[in-house]
């Protein structure tokens, strides 16, 4: 097994309690930089790691971090982001569960990083244990002096609320979370100022995903240039949590080597197919990437290589269909959830995204027309007009149908069926 | 009408909140858990307790799909329909739920136990197909394990103490 960082206190049975994180070394990183560090030195450090977040954007995290300008005002924000509603992914929930005080300290380093007073850890309903978990994993933290008022007897105070969302996609999108904090109707926000000068109640605020997070107590402890030298790839940093799930023999959570190439995962953490199926495709990071054929196994799962592929790291989530599982059917399903999930506020999203999932599903049920094709081509492209990233997103799924699968699609329209035999109903139908 | 107890304990919690509208989640789910779903009267409630307007608390209550604006059973199953736990079902959860409960998507049981409701992806693919039922998720699920988890929930029901 590769080396295990953000795993390395998981056990099966229940989640890691406060001494077996601290005799792992916990909360050393955090008491070093208190007592004996600086602000600054904490972001040099990250930048120098190469850390970038995990919540499916990429985005380097100390650049992120040194975004919030010295002079900015009081109080400061951080949100850790465990909204996590990316269908296919579960990592964050795994590692939540799994370490909860590895989460807390890597909030409270960004914390000081960036001066804040204030964590609010954002989690989603269907993960109330986790987030009862943190409630009582926070009282530890505080009895032990690690939150608080003057932390280890420093100047530094800081605390962290749970903040329970009551569902919907969009609010894992950092400004609609913002918006969603503040008791406003969770739309994105576009435009204006960054949230890292305008955030929270208008204050510099970070949001980052738990994942990332949890990286930077190691990278404290252990060096940037451990930290760059854990990745398989060149240019990339630190390990991945991959969420692994579909057709294969072992789906699960399973930390590995950022950049370990896809076929590596599937057949080794995830055991290969499921009872002896063949690889037909896979989505590489949850629903909002484009499916990724076998010509893509031996790809290296990190975020550079699969842009240069045309291709999106997302969540790390990894998706697997094997060859009994008809596409066509599975983009509806996507469709569904995207056109169910959308906010409603721009048009492209709002109406774009129900009649693709028509002209799909009539497809998939034997009514399609090839004239449908160039027409959903050209929805694709209309996606990309909308006000923030949620079409785009809908959209990689449909274009990964389109460019990889043109065939099946046509023998959809051509047998004038579902050739897997599958076939959708409408929720009408389903009644009769 | 809420009682006055309860009334008391969600202003402390609102007045102790840095900026009160943060709270709006929280209120909505404790009147919520008090009427069994988010009642007219608890969308007027929660507005005067906010210092908002009933039609702000309404854009959010149906904003949310965790917030139940009609009445719902004492066990709501959210059932995934995400692409994962969609792989995994000749029949979805969905169906099979309200073919053996003998509703439709929304309605409640005779015995006012069970409500269906289809559920984005619940972040529990690697135990798919699943279901979460008043926040515990269950699965990998089989037709045969969703019969044993209603007998489950409806002896849990009859056995379960509820001091009020």
């Amino acid at each position: 097994m590769s080396e295990q960082v953000l795993m390395s206190n998981y056990r099966p049975d229940r989640p890691a309690s406060f001494d077996e994180y601290r005799q792992s070394g916990g909360y050393r990183a955090l008491t070093e930089a208190i007592l004996r560090g600086s602000p600054r030195d904490v972001i040099e450090k990250i930048k120098k790691s190469g850390l970038r977040g995990r919540g499916g954007a990429g985005f380097p995290t100390g650049l992120k971090w040194s975004g919030v300008p010295d002079q900015a005002p009081f109080p400061r924000y951080v949100v850790p982001n465990t909204d996590e509603m990316e269908p296919g992914t579960f990592k964050d929930r795994v590692l939540v569960n799994g370490d909860p005080h590895m989460v807390i300290e890597g909030i409270t380093l960004a914390a000081y990083a960036i001066s804040a007073r204030k964590g609010i850890f954002f989690i989603r309903p269907s993960y109330e244990m986790d987030a009862e978990l943190i409630e009582r994993e926070l009282e530890v933290s505080r009895d032990a002096g690690f939150l608080g008022d003057r932390i280890l007897g420093s100047d530094f105070s800081f605390d962290i609320l749970v903040h329970r969302s009551a569902g919907r996609y969009i609010c894992g999108e950092a400004t609609a979370q913002i918006n969603a904090i503040q008791g406003n109707r969770p739309h994105p926000i576009k435009g204006g100022a960054h949230m890292t000068e305008e955030g929270l109640w208008k204050r510099p605020t970070l949001v980052n995903n738990v994942e990332t997070l949890a990286c930077v107590p190691h990278i404290l402890r252990n060096g940037p240039e451990w930290f760059r030298g854990l990745a398989r790839t060149e240019d990339g940093a630190g390990t991945k949590l991959y969420a692994l799930s579909g057709k294969i023999e072992r789906p699960g959570c399973y930390e590995l080597p950022l950049g370990t190439r896809l076929g590596e995962i599937i057949d080794g953490a995830g055991g290969g197919m499921r009872g002896g199926s063949e690889f037909k495709a896979c989505l590489p990071g949850g629903a909002s990437t484009a499916f990724m054929t076998k010509e893509f196994y031996d790809i290296e799962m990190d975020f550079d290589p699969l842009k240069r592929a045309g291709h999106r790291l997302g969540t790390g989530a990894i998706v697997v269909f094997d060859r009994e599982t008809c596409l066509v059917a599975t983009t509806l399903n996507l469709m569904e959830f995207f056109a169910r999930e959308s906010c409603g506020f721009c048009t492209p999203c709002r109406e774009g995204l129900p009649f693709i999932r028509d002209l799909l599903r009539r497809i998939e049920n034997g009514e399609g027309k090839e004239s449908f094709i160039p027409l959903l081509h050209d929805m694709v492209g209309y996606l990309n007009h909308a006000y923030c990233a949620f079409a785009p997103g809908a959209a990689a799924p449909l274009k990964g149908l389109l460019e990889y699968f043109p065939e099946e699609v046509l023998e959809h329209i051509s047998q004038k069926q579902c050739p897997f035999g599958r076939g959708e109903k409408t929720p009408e139908q389903r009644r009769e | 009408m809420i009682p006055k107890e309860m009334k008391d304990r969600i202003r402390k919690q609102i007045e102790g909140s840095e900026h009160p509208r943060e709270q709006v989640v929280n209120v909505m789910y404790a009147l919520q858990s008090h009427y069994g779903y988010l009642s007219d009267e608890a969308v007027i409630e929660a507005a005067g307790l906010l210092d908002m307007s009933p039609l702000e608390i309404e854009e959010l209550a149906t904003f949310y799909d965790f917030i139940y604006r009609e009445p719902v059973g004492k066990y709501v199953i959210h059932a995934c329909d995400g692409v994962v736990c969609w792989m995994f079902g000749e029949e979805s959860l969905v169906d099979y739920l309200c073919r053996t409960l003998a509703v439709e998507i929304g309605e409640i049981t005779p015995d006012g136990l069970f409500t269906v409701l289809p559920s984005v992806c619940i972040g529990y693919c690697d135990h798919a197909p699943a279901v979460l039922v008043n926040g515990r998720a269950y699965g990998p699920l089989t037709p045969e394990k969703v019969d044993e988890l209603l007998e489950q929930l409806r002896r849990d029901h009859f056995i379960l103490v509820q001091d009020r």
